[in-house]
């Protein structure tokens, strides 16, 4: 894939899906403990998400760097919005912020 | 220069930290994607530093990873980061 025909599959991901991760493995089998981290915060705030293997495609794992201008894996994004990676992620379930983010943007969660 | 000493000579200058902590954790990734057998691929940092003070948590990161940018696209496969700014040290971890 070209680099535009990268980018604009990202965008189409992040424009249709409320909540994304772009992570390497998939959500039942995610195949680094970061990508892991983000999997089971996601899944203790019982938000749906769709995750994206970047693995499987080489051209995504670098599109996906350019289209945020962030260097590393995982990356969620909420209501087309970059939000962060492993780090920012934890710290934001921690503190509560991330429970305030999923209801201003009125992302649906399951108990 | 190791890639630890790396990292921290340059964040020093960077942002004169009044706290700093490079931690090479690759040990804990041995065997996996992006892990070498000399180590050195996979870091914790913690840093204080005034430059972080009124920032967000993204335009902090943004900040250490430009800093970090050659090692980023090196040799450095993981960069976990806690990025606190003087007034906020000594509160429980964000």
């Amino acid at each position: 894939m070209s680099e535009n025909v990268v980018i604009d599959r990202i965008q189409k991901e992040v424009d249709e899906n409320p909540v994304v991760l772009f992570m390497k493995g998939t959500p039942m089998f995610p195949q680094c403990g970061f990508s892991a981290a983000v999997v089971q915060v996601l899944s203790e705030a019982g938000v749906k998400f769709k995750g994206i293997d970047v693995l499987t495609d080489p051209s995504l794992r670098e599109g996906i760097k350019q289209y945020s201008n962030w260097p590393t894996i995982p990356q969620l994004y909420i209501k087309g919005e970059f939000v962060g990676g492993c780090d920012i992620v934890r710290e934001m379930y921690a503190s509560g912020e991330l429970e305030q983010v999923l209801d201003e943007k009125d992302v649906p969660r399951v108990a | 220069m190791t890639v630890a000493e790396t990292i921290t000579r340059k964040l020093s200058e960077a942002l004169a930290p009044s706290e700093i902590q490079v931690v090479d954790d690759s040990a804990r990734h041995a065997g996996h994607s992006g892990a070498r057998p000399g180590g050195e691929t996979h870091f914790n940092v913690t840093l204080v530093a005034a430059a972080f003070a009124g920032k967000s948590r993204l335009e902090r990161q943004r900040l250490v990873h430009a800093i970090l940018s050659d090692e980023l696209a090196g040799p450095v496969h993981a960069l976990s980061l806690r990025l606190i700014a003087p007034d906020e040290a000594g509160r429980p971890a964000p």
